[in-house]
């Protein structure tokens, strides 16, 4: 064993020295920005107090109101069975990974002010403004938060809902517990775990939203994350960014703590898994499924539907315009994405900006797997050395984008000029992920694998070549497609590092959204199709490529 | 011919093996045969490499093997879980070691229908091995090990998860296949009737050491320790101490006995009663029956001072038992 320590090193080296330099290093210097004499001023701390403060609230709010659909839908996967439940279940896990952008443009294109609601109601009662105000509104980022995170709740809960012994149940019952009693005193002591590890898993994601925030909240919200951009972008005040950064990266770091502790006491018990499910037999549990169901279809499938849509149809001339709007299909949207317009955002056709985002994500793939696959391999057989790096390695997860990017501007400032800081980026944020799908595969393959192979008459690279890779080619593909998912929909890290010549996909949406016309906004609902379309086909791969049982999140 | 010399091992500060020394000849079976956690399974991964020893060296023809890594060793080894390769079906797990010697396709295609044949797999090229029962599992292991025509073949504790019919059917094919074959082959267990079965030659370890060698039947006759005969569950042990010349007193009687051993007056020794009744001998034993069980052809006789016997006739509880034993001093 004392011959491989050295070599183990030597594995780790790639892995901790770009952690050094892109992680730790950019971290420090925001440590030495944030907490100096100048920026620890009465008026910047009131600042971060008073963003600290709408952060918490905001996060609280949408927490609640994520656990008020997500139990009940839990329950709904856990306990019955009904048609179209496997689909409904797939659809409620794609929101989780979609880009903060796409979701943004979606719920855009149903309730914004030039969305499908909206206009309808323009149309029908010949109004000359929108009637419903979403977007610039607390409601709208509840809304979001809601539809993102709902699919944790329902994991986390219906797995440990459908684990739990219904023999626990019929115990209760016979003892003389009713039907309320037997969840009260039963079934919710037992979730407690779960309900506290989801709901912070949910607050910690809530708590660093940046995209949903900007995007659907409009100039009067500010959380931490969306307070640093525009600190550091445009009051071009990096100390205060700095401090807020840190109060962010303590924030998320005790959450990510605290999330640790509960999640390793869910307990997941082994009863049979289809011995809890059963058809809706009375009138109440009928209603109660059928409620939920169209709840979540519609909460899921509307915004997700209401954007391709919009993406091809012209409902509405430019305003004040509205006797001589054309209605119908169209495909301006989409070939204007190919027209390199002087009077546009860009000097270039947006289409390059889907070129940028392939050309950063090919690289994000490239880099994260380089870096992943030595980090998942030792991590896989952890020795003393691994229980002291584990963390370190996990760390940059715990960090939101928006900081590793302000990490990068006030470390790199000089080296802004480079479009590669972005796919550093990129991989950083990728690399948890990476390494989290990777290591499981490689431990899954005995030892005693290797040893028959290599007893075969197989050299080292051939038991790779032949035993390793064609098992773990499977979860290098996962690997990648997280990667490349990952990267294609980044918007945080991307907004403050990408140079304006080097749009993504994500930066030319927003930039699209931002802009007035009816043009632009038919151009951000069709690129917001492209990525989505993208996105989407490259989550269903991942879970159709998900060993069975292996890391949740 | 392998050779094993002096081979010294410890297992997180335990020793596990001590100064282990045997010689494999051509076309030998040997076993080696002791409980689990002995260090068996250790010794054959020594041997084939995958793990260095503490000391001592292990030779092939004369040559030390130390130098030599695993996959140019040419040793086959089969597993107790047969580890095959889930991703590969069966043509691709049992061809796997021919390809890592760059054999030709159609030399491969050849080979492989011998070793299917040889394990009474034909027509199975094309299943996945996940799908495989226990018992077909150990055969693809098996033609694995033997496609590449290896110096050498080794099997840890090959049958432990097959089921009794399974295994002694397995056992015979196995040893009809080293027969033919010719290759010397080392076979761990801990079950005796395996060992005995397939092995030209058995090696007790115990503690980690050897603690006796010989063909079954001369291990099955002349036990040379309380252990082995314990281990190998021989018979009833006794203890005794000598009180003059041939004379011994245990708990359940005087005894004269005959052995080998320079014994003096007062020594403590192990008296071995082979549970068989037997004529022409001078001791008996005397008992009250306490237990009969049946055992398909005999009944196993318990007395009520423990010792049993096996006897052709069914005995009734509680009657006197009078019958005639030999005796084995052991050391």
């Amino acid at each position: 064993m004392k011959s491989i320590f050295p070599r183990r090193i030597l594995i780790w080296f790639a892995p901790l020295i770009f952690l050094g330099v892109f992680f730790f290093y950019p971290f420090l210097r925001i440590l030495a920005f944030g907490l100096s004499f100048e920026t620890l001023k009465a008026n910047n701390l009131q600042l971060a107090v008073h963003v600290l403060l709408f952060t918490f609230y905001q996060a609280s709010l949408s927490t609640l109101l994520t656990l008020l659909i997500g139990l009940p839908s839990a329950y709904l996967f856990a306990r019955f069975d009904f048609h179209g439940k496997s689909l409904l279940r797939a659809l409620t896990t794609v929101p989780f990974m979609l880009p903060t952008v796409v979701v943004a443009a979606g719920f855009n294109a149903l309730l914004g002010p030039r969305g499908w609601i909206n206009l309808t109601f323009m149309h029908l009662f010949a109004l000359n403004s929108p009637p419903i105000q979403f977007v610039g509104t607390l409601g709208a980022i509840l809304l979001a938060h809601v539809f993102y995170n709902t699919t944790i709740v329902i994991r986390i809960i219906s797995n440990a809902l459908s684990g739990l012994d219904p023999k626990l149940e019929q115990a209760a019952r016979s003892l003389g517990a009713n039907e309320r009693r037997v969840w009260w005193n039963v079934i919710l002591p037992m979730l407690r775990p779960s309900i506290l590890a989801a709901s912070l898993l949910v607050f910690l994601f809530d708590f660093s939203s940046f995209g949903v925030i900007l995007l659907l909240g409009g100039p009067t919200f500010a959380t931490l994350e969306v307070e640093i951009y525009i600190q550091a972008l445009q009051m071009l005040n990096l100390p205060v960014a700095a401090l807020l950064a840190f109060i962010q990266l303590l924030c998320t770091l005790a959450f990510s703590i605290l999330y640790t502790r509960f999640s390793t006491r869910v307990t997941i018990q082994s009863a049979p898994r289809s011995a809890n499910q059963h058809k809706a037999n009375t009138i109440k549990e009928k209603v109660f499924v059928f409620a939920f169901c169209v709840l979540l279809f519609v909460l899921f499938i509307l915004p997700m539907l209401a954007l391709p849509l919009r993406s091809v149809s012209r409902l509405q001339a430019d305003r004040g315009q509205q006797t001589q709007a054309h209605y119908g299909l169209t495909t301006d949207y989409y070939t204007e994405l190919f027209i390199n317009r002087r009077n546009t955002l860009f000097y270039v056709p947006p289409i390059t900006a889907a070129l940028n985002s392939l050309l950063y994500a090919g690289a994000t793939v490239i880099l994260s797997l380089l870096l992943g696959f030595p980090a998942a391999s030792v991590l896989a057989k952890p020795g003393r050395l691994e229980k002291i790096l584990d963390p370190i390695l996990i760390l940059p997860l715990g960090a939101s984008a928006v900081t590793l990017a302000l990490g990068f501007i006030i470390a790199f400032g000089r080296l802004l000029i480079s479009p590669w800081l972005v796919p550093l980026a990129h991989t950083l944020v990728a690399l948890p992920f990476v390494i989290r799908t990777l290591q499981p595969a490689i431990a899954s393959i005995p030892d005693r694998l290797r040893q028959a192979a290599t007893t075969l008459g197989a050299s080292p690279l051939r038991v790779w070549q032949n035993v390793d890779w064609p098992i773990l080619s499977r979860a290098t593909l996962s690997a990648a497609t997280f990667a490349f998912t990952i990267s294609l929909g980044e918007f945080g890290a991307t907004l403050l590092l990408a140079r304006p010549d080097y749009p993504t996909i994500p930066i030319a949406i927003y930039n699209f959204l931002s802009q007035p016309g009816d043009l632009n906004y038919g151009q951000a609902m069709a690129m917001a199709t492209l990525l989505m379309t993208l996105t989407t086909v490259g989550i269903l791969f991942i879970e159709k490529q998900r060993l069975p049982g292996v890391g949740e999140f | 011919m392998l050779e094993i010399r002096g081979i010294y091992k410890t297992y997180e500060a335990q020793p596990l093996l001590q100064n282990i020394s045997f010689l494999v000849g051509t076309g030998e079976t040997i076993c080696l045969l002791g409980p689990s956690g002995s260090g068996k399974s250790t010794l054959l991964r020594m041997i084939a490499g995958l793990e260095p020893p503490d000391a001592g060296q292990i030779l092939w023809d004369g040559i030390d093997l130390a130098t030599t890594p695993p996959h140019l060793r040419d040793f086959g080894l089969v597993f107790q879980d047969y580890a095959l390769f889930p991703h590969l079906d069966v043509f691709d797990n049992v061809a796997f070691g021919l390809r890592m010697k760059n054999w030709k396709s159609d030399e491969i295609k050849t080979r492989l229908a011998e070793v299917l044949e040889l394990v009474n797999l034909r027509g199975f090229e094309h299943r996945k091995v996940t799908d495989l029962s226990g018992g077909e599992q150990q055969r693809v292991a098996l033609a694995r090990a033997l496609a590449p025509h290896p110096r050498l073949l080794m099997f840890d504790e090959p049958l432990g998860a097959l089921d009794r019919a399974l295994r002694e059917d397995l056992l015979n094919e196995l040893r009809g296949i080293l027969h033919r074959t010719q290759i010397p082959a080392i076979y761990v267990t801990h079950d005796q009737d395996e060992a005995f079965t397939i092995a030209d030659r058995v090696l007790l370890l115990h503690n980690g050491q050897i603690v006796q060698e010989g063909t079954p039947a001369d291990v099955w006759s002349e036990p040379n320790s309380v252990w082995v005969a314990q281990f190998l569950g021989l018979g009833n042990i006794i203890e005794g101490n000598i009180v003059n010349g041939n004379k011994v007193e245990t708990r359940v009687g005087i005894f004269s006995m005959l052995c080998n051993h320079q014994h003096q007056v007062g020594d403590k020794v192990y008296l071995l009663v082979r549970p068989l009744a037997v004529e022409n001998e001078a001791n008996q034993i005397r008992g009250r029956v306490a237990d009969v069980v049946f055992q398909q052809d005999r009944f196993k006789v318990t007395l009520d001072d423990g010792l049993y016997f096996y006897l052709k006739d069914e005995p009734k509880i509680g009657q006197m038992l009078e019958t005639k034993v030999r005796l084995e001093c052991l050391l």
